[in-house]
């Protein structure tokens, strides 16, 4: 007899499918060479030059030492040796505490000033010109300034992470605000509520949905940002890490940080969609 | 009664308006000339073609818009902008999706009581709920409820506020027709416990006669009137069943379509006609039943005014 499977089930069986496909690729791709060399090589001589051996921090790594790199730095993420050998924990944390400072402060900014916005017309008309003229820039054209400035490396990266979150927050809020229905705001006129409470009670909750998809964009640039400010920054961070992993030529330690920003990443993201969802409405 | 026909209620003076032609000509004047009262308990329902400034004239009512010339006087003071004293039913129903239909009236509530506690608050509430016949989906969202559900937890809103008026703009337009006559029949019922005064725009002909005291009719747009005013004589408690055997039935009702078929659009053209009537006319059954028993569809006589109009 047949079983038929579900959905899910079948999309679970192909994303299997899928990753074996890549490790298998992967596996024959990274074969040692050195083998059918070796033979008739010195292996002396072979591991003089670097190629005889596959445990060699510059070659790329097998799937096999990939997994056990993925393992012994998860199993202790948090130890701390100097400011070259951190932990991936501490790195992450570093990375997630200067994306989270600078979105903060990106959303205490853009969303009252998009509320302004989104209630005003002559508002928004006045400011609308300057966000479209600054947003288009690159937040890390701002980090020379930002450092001449701030005179600080850190709040440095802060910053830019402000500036890039700042944005979708801001333009979302104020067309979210804008776009509240007129029947919901009529009635709230008809009930005399104050200004206060209707900006609480019908505004945010009819503009929620758009505020929070803002802010979803918002979290996904700012942790795209921060790897390449980190790279410029250097000292903490995953950023940091990556590139100094580059500079010791360890392409395992590189390959594990991508697949850890992926990670967090993937984790920011859903959590706002938790949170979109929870705020949502249909009418 | 003596003291309130002196003082009305709601007075409307010279109500008109005007929007910016598109066409950047002289401005159009959709309505002007606009002259009623309403007394305390009545039920009055407007009626007319689509763009003959209904809604408009609801709206200026209620405070949302604001009219070009003229004055609206509810309770002895000028209208200047939205109150609780005039609860609004929108056509739309206009619920916030993210509230419960409990909280849609507790919203109301706490916004006409502020000072009351959640419990206060909570069982005001679930009376106006009880009283639509919506106990047990209190806890629902809008998106949950059909369209007649909705409109029920927007009268409840509406009448929980307890205002000195309320205004209904084509309330039931987008229900079906059974919805609707359930509907209408329990509005009916509350209004008759609640002695409410209401200003109801409806297309429908059998809507206005179930639920109102007076007809107004509008000529249609622009510079449209107030042309006719109806009594309607039914006599209350009015049954959906058994109110077309009443002997008025037919000639209100027959008159009613007349108008709106024929005479809404000839009255335009009289407007600058220098004996143009200033304020509507008014048409009782009582009148038509009296002068000959064979008259139901043709228009009455002895009123100089239709003629003027069928002129």
């Amino acid at each position: 007899m047949k079983t038929r499977l579900s959905l899910s089930q079948k999309a679970g069986l192909l994303s299997l499918a899928l990753f074996a496909a890549i490790l298998l690729v992967w596996q024959l791709a990274t074969l040692p060479e050195a083998k059918i060399v070796a033979a008739d090589v010195d292996p002396e001589y072979a591991a003089l030059m670097g190629g005889g051996t596959a445990s060699s921090a510059s070659s790329f790594p097998t799937p096999a030492a990939m997994a056990q790199t993925v393992w012994q730095k998860l199993s202790d993420p948090f130890y701390d040796n100097g400011p070259n050998d951190k932990g991936i924990g501490i790195q992450l944390a570093y990375s997630l505490a200067r994306v989270l400072g600078g979105f903060f402060l990106a959303a205490v900014v853009a969303i009252p000033l998009g509320f302004a916005i989104g209630n005003s017309r002559v508002f928004y008309q006045a400011i609308n010109p300057y966000v479209q003229l600054l947003k288009p820039i690159s937040p890390l054209a701002w980090m020379p300034l930002a450092l001449y400035t701030i005179k600080d490396a850190s709040a440095s990266a802060i910053f830019v992470i402000f500036i890039c979150s700042l944005w979708p927050m801001l333009i979302n809020t104020a067309h979210g605000v804008a776009n509240v229905r007129r029947d919901w705001l009529d009635v709230s006129r008809t009930l005399e509520v104050s200004p206060l409470r209707k900006a609480f009670r019908v505004i945010l909750p009819a503009a929620a949905p758009t505020i929070l998809t803002g802010m979803r964009i918002s979290m996904g640039i700012a942790w795209l940002v921060i790897v390449a400010a980190e790279m410029l920054v250097g000292g903490t961070g995953i950023g940091y890490f990556v590139w100094n992993e580059w500079n010791n030529l360890s392409l395992t330690n590189v390959l594990f940080a991508i697949l850890m920003i992926g990670v967090v990443g993937m984790a920011l993201d859903s959590i706002f969609g938790v949170l979109s969802k929870r705020v949502a409405y249909q009418e | 009664m003596t003291n309130s026909a002196i003082h009305p209620f709601l007075q409307v003076e010279h109500l008109a308006r005007a929007y910016p032609s598109p066409t950047g000509g002289d401005d159009v004047t959709v309505f002007d000339h606009v002259n009623f009262r309403i007394h305390k308990g009545e039920f009055v329902c407007v009626t007319g073609h689509s763009g003959c400034g209904k809604s408009t004239i609801l709206n200026i009512l209620a405070g949302l818009d604001s009219a070009t010339t003229g004055n609206v006087f509810m309770d002895g003071r000028e209208v200047s902008g939205p109150s609780l004293d005039r609860g609004v039913i929108f056509q739309s129903h206009a619920l916030m999706p993210w509230l419960t239909v409990l909280e849609n009236v507790s919203f109301a509530v706490k916004s006409r009581w502020a000072s009351w506690s959640k419990q206060q608050v909570r069982e005001h509430a679930m009376r106006y709920i009880e009283l639509v016949g919506l106990k047990g989906a209190e806890h629902k969202k809008p998106s949950q409820l059909s369209g007649g559900m909705k409109q029920r937890v927007g009268i409840a809103r509406a009448f929980s506020i307890e205002p000195k008026m309320l205004l209904m703009d084509e309330p039931f337009g987008a229900l079906d027709a059974l919805t609707r006559g359930v509907i209408q029949d329990e509005l009916l019922k509350i209004c008759a416990e609640t002695q409410q005064t209401v200003f109801m725009i409806t297309h429908d002909v059998d809507e206005a006669i179930l639920l109102s005291d007076r007809i107004m009719l509008m000529s249609n747009g622009p510079h449209a009137r107030i042309a006719e005013i109806v009594n309607n004589t039914l006599p209350r408690p009015r049954e959906r069943s058994a109110i077309h055997r009443e002997p008025h039935y037919y000639p209100i009702r027959n008159h009613l379509v007349d108008f709106l078929v024929s005479r809404s659009k000839q009255f335009g053209s009289l407007r600058d006609a220098p004996d143009a009537p200033s304020s509507p006319t008014v048409f009782d059954p009582a009148d038509l039943l009296e002068s000959g028993p064979s008259v139901v569809p043709a228009p009455p006589v002895g009123k100089p005014h239709i003629h003027l109009v069928n002129a």
